[in-house]
């Protein structure tokens, strides 16, 4: 759910549940983001990981 | 026919060999298969859940897997956050286990909401009021996790590590592994707590509330405690038991004694807080709501005292006592013994937080409800059983999970072969054909 979504009520419940979901979620998928790029541009660069 | 595919540097059984193991293990799954499709079309009505168990075995197994599945966060915890080196020797295969409760957990849910395709409706119609949402927010986020730990693993299968875009992806999620396992940490937290928090919250059921602290009874810490304490042990169960069925050493004892010890403090102190509640709540809690303590182990034909000293005393105190001495945890047999008793214990824990609180007699005209699963209940409980047997057989054939194998299992060659391997290999190894591991 959104803060958008016509359910989403501004009270400490959304914000905790959906915040800590969208923080979880960032995290996993900025560090997947990072990790796919990086060997992509590594790969084009060949640039062996070690 | 498949040693293109298999680690360098180990012997694996001939692959008719295989391939029957994973027939005969293939039969339950299928098994569990079918069941699981008649839940899901013909409904619920397979079951025996009825008014009294609307959380029955599957919520049991669901409990239980999640917490022999808790060795994977903390040993990344202990890997990744606290530096315990020697750890990344067992950490692959924390991580296969640990993937595979979470993903068997997540199977038997999509099993028991009925419904498996509104189960998006819990992260869009979320009741924040309710600590299921949480369970259900984590136990997803945490699978995504479990999921980043375990693709590294297989892009280091031999084949696939030659392609340099895996490869250098596997090396640069090694890279960041910290955070995932931190991220991990942080959400196994939460999910285990709330699991807890769900039974200690039910003020109407006087055999599972607790006191607590804020909005979280105390079984929300004893049950994050308690999979921190017991799922060491079931990593350390599952891999003695690969070591029998494959016939090898595949981690150093100063390794398994580290995990042991640690398990072995975790469970020491988790049961001593256990005692604490147990007594607290039958000194206080239940009888500030009309209960004695025999009251709830008496009158009915399977929950007597002998269930609570189990789960304390024979899956507590006995495994604490084993693993926290040097002698006890030295001794591979007491050590094994120790470690079975954990997990049974854990099991048990689980059993009588969702089982008996639901059979135990609440209104003066209530009598005790005991529960029979049916076939079809039983078999989609073994189901995630026979998935993980068949997981843990294809990844310890085609990865790298154990790092000291090769070293703990040379192969000896007679002197002609390793002439002709010799002359068989390219003349450099580059990094390229390291693992990221090994590089």
């Amino acid at each position: 759910m959104f803060p958008f979504s016509f359910e989403w009520v501004w009270d400490m419940g959304h914000m905790v549940f959906h915040g800590g979901l969208w923080y979880a979620l960032g995290i996993i998928g900025l560090g997947m983001t990072y990790c796919i790029i990086k060997a992509a541009v590594d790969t084009v660069g060949k640039k062996s990981g070690h | 026919m498949d040693s293109a595919l298999i680690p360098r540097g180990v012997k694996r059984c001939p692959v008719w060999q295989f391939a029957l193991g994973l027939g005969i293990v293939g039969i339950v799954l299928l098994w569990g298969v079918y069941a699981m499709l008649l839940c899901w079309f013909k409904g619920l009505n397979q079951t025996n859940m009825n008014d009294y168990y609307g959380f029955a075995l599957w919520i049991w197994a669901d409990l239980a897997v999640i917490a022999l599945g808790g060795g994977a966060f903390f040993t990344g915890f202990l890997r990744y956050l606290i530096g315990k080196d020697e750890l990344k020797n067992i950490i692959n295969f924390a991580v296969v286990i640990g993937f595979i409760c979470y993903s068997s957990a997540l199977l038997i849910l999509a099993i028991d909401v009925g419904q498996p395709l509104r189960s998006w409706f819990i992260f869009w119609h979320a009741n924040v009021h309710s600590m299921l949402t949480e369970v259900a927010f984590c136990l997803s986020c945490y699978f995504g996790v479990l999921t980043i730990e375990y693709i590294p693993l297989i892009l280091e299968n031999r084949q696939i590590n030659k392609i340099p875009f895996f490869h250098n992806l596997g090396h640069n999620m090694h890279e960041i592994m910290a955070v995932f396992a931190a991220t991990g940490a942080f959400l196994s937290f939460f999910h285990q707590g709330s699991l807890g928090g769900v039974s200690g919250v039910l003020f109407g059921r006087p055999f599972a509330v607790r006191e607590g602290v804020l909005i979280w009874p105390w079984t929300f810490f004893l049950f994050t405690w308690s999979a921190a304490a017991y799922g060491p042990c079931f990593t350390l169960l599952v891999t003695r038991i690969t070591e029998v069925v494959s016939g090898k050493k595949l981690v150093k004892e100063n390794v398994v004694q580290l995990l042991a010890k640690i398990s072995g403090w975790m469970i020491g102190t988790y049961i001593i807080a256990k005692i604490i509640d147990t007594w607290y709540w039958a000194a206080v809690t239940a009888p500030a709501r009309g209960f004695s303590l025999m009251d709830f182990y008496s009158g009915n034909a399977l929950y007597g005292i002998w269930i609570l000293i189990a789960e304390i005393v024979v899956g507590g105190v006995v495994p604490a006592a084993i693993l926290l001495t040097n002698t006890g945890r030295r001794n591979s047999t007491a050590r094994l013994v120790a470690i079975t008793l954990g997990v049974i214990g854990i099991c048990l824990n689980r059993w009588v937080m969702v089982l008996q609180t639901m059979a135990v007699p609440v209104m003066t005209f209530d009598t005790w409800q005991l529960y029979y699963p049916s076939w079809q209940e039983v078999a989609t409980t073994i189901l995630p059983v026979a998935y993980g047997i068949i997981l843990v057989m294809i990844s310890f054939r085609y990865l790298p999970i154990f790092p000291q194998e090769t070293e703990l299992n040379p192969i000896v060659t007679p002197d002609h072969q390793i002439e002709e391997s010799v002359s068989d290999q390219p003349p450099l190894v580059t990094a390229q054909d390291l693992s990221p591991a090994e590089s």
